[in-house]
This record gives structure tokens, C-alpha cells and sequence, in this order.
């Protein structure tokens, strides 16, 4: 196997290890939109890195919790739905990027590769920020567990049994900030949600437990990445897209092969 | 009316149980509401409104819909923060709280067990008699989505039980239950006081059954219309008017029949002959 496809196959294995657990949350808690709206303000993280001269990976970080911090106090204002301030920021944030990007005429950034992702491009310094990043969000995921749990099924009644929601909500976020970073280099900046939700949501029908679906989410998400890569190599399709789509034919399969359910 | 008064011995019992809880429990203060006025946008929804809930006894905040019963409950819980007034609840004292509205998410694959430990971590023999004791043991291993809404309401019950509350607070704790399983629950709040001790404070607006198991009314409708013990707020003016006749009839029914009598300040003062029933 090539160098560079093996590569490739371990960032995307990290990003899908990763992206698994939190994509059940993230189905949960019903934030698939707010995760599109983060990863879209990702660009603009990198260009924030390039103007900095920080890593554009942290550059994502501080620009998702930014985000996150702006849709926070757009809340406060009643009269709009959080779905409207979401595709506000989400555009928003996207344009702002592509135009600051726009004024930068000293750096050289490879735009099609962070909208689509360039998996085949994944050097061994991206691997050390996708395992490093990765392997400590599923750490820190696993310490938040049960309050996270607990107020995903009802909050109020979580924080009446004591637990702080508001520092449990903004690590959830930073977690959400995190894995947008580390899988940005994989899918892309368009498509880093589907490897969030897709593979979890095909965990859905073979899951008893929470934790049973989030490990399912693990596998289906890494699979999708073996298979995608697989039919990017063979018929030459671009590698992050193929990804997707794998593991959306997953989440499709999973309505043909019956569910050992007990509902 | 006086014969269908009884048929009713239900109200005898738990009126009795209640002066005996009196009797035999030092009233310990866990909750202390006092004067708190609340407004949502300028709408004010508590105006001066107090109370207290103390070891061992039921307080029940009753009225029409919008009255800011739940609103009160909420505020005494620590969940919102009061424009002004003083909350007071007994430091580090267990909570239990059944919230009036819960959805789990069909996302979520979780059993009753799961979501029972949520709050407490509990082993599953511990999870089996919390629901044995409200009768919902035939859920343990069901998918919370999948049961009723009478179970549900049991089902969380006990997960507030298992916290071994020294403070119960239930909103709405009988909606979705079928009539006989309301009586059922009911009989069970009423229990709990006396084999567990804890004070409970109960939002509702089943007006004849919160009555029966009950020893302290607040009427809401915003600001505190009337408290006191039921027989001394079905005779108040006030409330009258918040429910009408009909209102008026549901306390009349279960608590025409006396074993016990008032003093001035409605406190239950013991009669002589009080086995009147078997």
C-alpha cells in the first residue's frame, strides 16, 4: 500500500473513531444544524490561523466557539428561531471567510481542499493532531458521559439531581469545536457534519444501549472510511465525497437487513 | 349530596393519616418561599407569594391554568431566580423532582433502568424495587418510549425516589394516569410521607384527589388566593370564585365527613371519636 493512502486510511480511521460518540450526541441533542453552522465558520479558523500565525487548527477551534459564543447571545434576543440565527451564522461565517481569504494575497490556501476535504493529502504532523485531537475528545467525552447523558434527556431535571448544565453544555461544544478541527483535513469543511450524523444515525436501528450506539457509530464511520477510500482508489473519485457516500449506503443498508430489535 | 359524601372513605383515612403525621413529625422547614414576585417580559406571573414545606408534609399549589403553578414550582426548585423574595430550601438536602413534561428523544436507545440511574447510579436489584414500590416493575427492561404515559409518570416517580428524597417536589404527578391508577398513586404520595419522612410539595389541578391526600392548599391564580388546610379553603370566598361551585363540591366530598376539627388558624385539632371507619 502507498505511503500516502496509508495515511489517508489511519487520519480517517482517527476522524471516524472520533466523530462516532459525539455524532450520537449530536443526534441526541438535536444539533445537526448547529454542527453544519460550526464547521461552516471553519474557514474562516484558517484564515484567523494564517493572520495570527497559529496553528489553523486551533484557528478553528477559537473561531467554532466564538461562533458558538455569538449564537449563545443571539438566543437572548426572543422573536427568531434558534434554526434562522443558525443559517445566519452559518453563511455568514462561510462568506466572511471566503472574503477575508480574499484579502490575504501573501498566503497560499488550497480552498477546494478545505471545503472537500483532502484525505490523500493527510501528512504525519496531520496524523499527530488527528489522533492527538481526536483520542482526547473520545477521553473527554467519556468523562462527560453520564451528566451529558442526563441532561440530554431532560435538563432541568438533571440540574434539579445536581449537575452543572452550563459547564457540561460548553465542554460539549468545545468537543463539537475540536472534532470539526481534526476532521476538517479528511471531509472538508462542507461535509464534516455527515461524518458526524450519518454514521450514528445508521447505528440507530442496531443499538440498545447509548453506548452500544456510539460504539456502532465508531465502526460504521470507520468502515465508510475503508470503503470510500476503497472506491476512490478504484474508480477515481474524489476521496472525501466517497467517504460520505459510503457510509450514507451504510445508513441505507441498514433499512434492508433487519434489525434484531426489541421494539 | 350527603350520601355520596359516604361512600367515600378514603378522605376519613387520609384526613386521619394526616393528623397523625402531624403529630408524630417535629416540623422541620425544607422549603421557605417568602414574597417572591416574578415577571416573564413584563408579565407578571407571582405576585407576593409564600409558603413552607416541612418534613413529612404535603403542600399542594392548586389553580387555573396559567396561574403560575408550575412557574412556582420551578422557582422554589432553584430552576428560575425570583425578581425579589427569598427562597430558602435546607442545605444539601436530596431533591426529587418529577418534571410535568418529558420526551426522550426516539434517537436515544434507552431502557427504563437506564434512565432511572440517570440521576442516581443504582444497582439493578436497587432499580426493580424503586419500580416494584410504584408499580411499574414490568418496565425495567422496556424502552422508555415505549410505555405509557401512566408508566412514565410511575417511572419517574421512582427515579426521584431513588435519590432517597428529603424533598419531593411533582408537577402534575398523575397526568396520563387512568382514573384507578390515579387513586393508586395518590395512595402512594400519601405513603411515601410517612414511610420515608419527606416533605412534598405538589403541583395539580385534579382538584377532588389532590384533596384527599393533601394537608396544605395554596390557591394560585398568580398571587395566593387562599391556603390552609382543604376544609378551611374550600370555605374561602376566594376560592369560590377561582372554581366555582363545581370546585367547591370536589372539596366538599372529601372532606364533609369529619374525624378531626380546626382551630382559628386551621390547624387540625384531634376529635374524640376517631375510628369511625374500619
Amino acid at each position: 500500500m502507498d505511503d500516502f493512502l496509508l495515511r489517508a486510511l489511519l487520519g480517517g480511521l482517527g476522524v471516524a473513531l472520533a466523530a462516532g460518540p459525539l455524532g450520537t450526541f449530536i443526534i441526541w441533542r438535536r444539533m445537526a444544524y448547529f454542527g453544519d453552522t460550526l464547521a461552516h465558520s471553519g474557514l474562516l479558523g484558517v484564515v484567523l490561523g494564517a493572520v495570527l500565525h497559529i496553528n489553523p487548527q486551533l484557528g478553528v477551534v477559537l473561531t467554532c466557539l466564538l461562533v458558538a459564543l455569538a449564537l449563545v447571545l443571539l438566543q437572548r434576543q426572543r422573536g427568531l428561531a434558534t434554526d434562522t440565527l443558525l443559517g445566519i451564522l452559518a453563511h455568514a461565517t462561510l462568506s466572511l471567510g471566503l472574503v477575508a481569504l480574499a484579502f490575504l494575497e501573501t498566503v497560499r490556501v488550497d480552498l477546494v481542499g478545505y471545503l472537500f476535504g483532502d484525505i490523500l493529502a493527510i501528512n504525519v504532523s496531520d496524523l499527530y493532531w488527528i489522533w492527538g485531537g481526536g483520542l482526547l475528545a473520545l477521553a473527554a467525552l467519556a468523562g462527560l458521559w453520564r451528566p451529558l447523558l442526563a441532561i440530554t434527556v431532560h435538563e432541568e431535571l438533571a440540574r434539579v439531581e445536581g449537575v452543572a448544565v452550563f459547564p457540561v453544555r460548553l465542554a460539549f461544544m468545545l468537543l463539537i469545536a475540536l472534532v470539526i478541527a481534526v476532521a476538517m483535513k479528511v471531509v472538508g469543511i462542507l461535509l464534516i457534519t455527515s461524518l458526524l450524523i450519518i454514521p450514528a444515525a445508521a447505528a440507530r436501528r442496531f443499538a440498545h444501549s447509548p453506548e452500544g450506539m456510539a460504539a456502532l457509530a465508531s465502526l460504521f464511520g470507520s468502515a465508510a472510511v475503508g470503503l470510500g477510500l476503497w472506491a476512490s482508489l478504484r474508480w477515481d473519485t474524489p476521496a472525501g465525497p466517497s467517504v460520505v457516500i459510503a457510509a450514507t449506503t451504510l445508513f441505507a443498508l441498514g433499512f434492508v437487513v433487519p434489525a434484531k430489535s426489541r421494539r | 349530596m350527603s350520601n355520596r359524601i359516604e361512600e367515600l372513605p378514603r378522605a376519613e383515612m387520609a384526613a386521619r393519616t394526616i393528623s397523625e403525621a402531624r403529630r408524630t413529625m417535629p416540623a422541620e422547614p425544607l422549603l421557605t418561599v417568602e414574597n417572591v414576585n416574578l415577571a416573564i417580559r413584563g408579565n407578571p406571573i407571582l405576585r407576593d407569594v409564600s409558603f413552607r414545606v416541612t418534613a413529612g408534609e404535603i403542600v399542594a399549589l392548586i389553580g387555573p391554568n396559567g396561574a403560575g403553578k408550575s412557574t412556582l414550582a420551578r422557582v422554589a426548585l432553584g430552576l428560575m431566580r425570583a425578581d425579589s423574595g427569598r427562597v430558602w430550601r435546607k442545605p444539601g438536602a436530596r431533591v426529587g423532582y418529577m418534571p410535568q413534561r418529558l420526551v426522550v428523544d426516539d434517537a436515544l436507545p434507552l431502557s427504563v433502568r437506564r434512565f432511572v440511574t440517570l440521576g442516581t447510579p443504582a444497582s439493578r436489584e436497587q432499580v426493580r424495587e424503586a419500580l416494584v414500590e410504584v408499580g411499574a416493575a414490568h418496565t425495567l427492561d422496556a424502552p422508555v418510549q415505549a410505555i405509557s404515559g401512566g408508566e412514565l409518570q410511575r417511572v419517574l416517580l421512582a427515579r426521584a425516589l431513588l435519590r432517597e428524597p428529603e424533598l419531593l417536589v411533582l408537577d402534575e404527578p398523575i397526568q396520563g394516569v387512568d382514573v384507578n391508577g390515579q387513586y393508586e398513586l395518590y395512595d402512594l404520595i400519601s405513603g411515601l410521607r410517612q414511610r420515608r419522612g419527606c416533605g412534598i410539595l405538589m403541583v395539580s389541578h385534579e382538584l377532588h384527589l389532590v384533596m384527599a391526600a393533601t394537608d396544605h392548599v395554596l390557591c394560585l391564580n398568580r398571587h395566593v388566593c387562599c391556603s390552609g388546610h382543604p376544609d378551611h379553603v374550600a370555605r374561602d370566598p376566594a376560592y369560590l370564585e377561582l372554581f366555582g361551585l363545581d370546585g367547591a363540591r370536589h372539596l366538599a366530598i372529601y372532606h364533609h365527613h369529619h374525624n378531626h376539627r380546626h382551630d382559628l388558624h386551621g390547624a387540625v385539632v384531634e376529635s374524640a371519636e376517631d375510628g369511625a371507619h374500619g
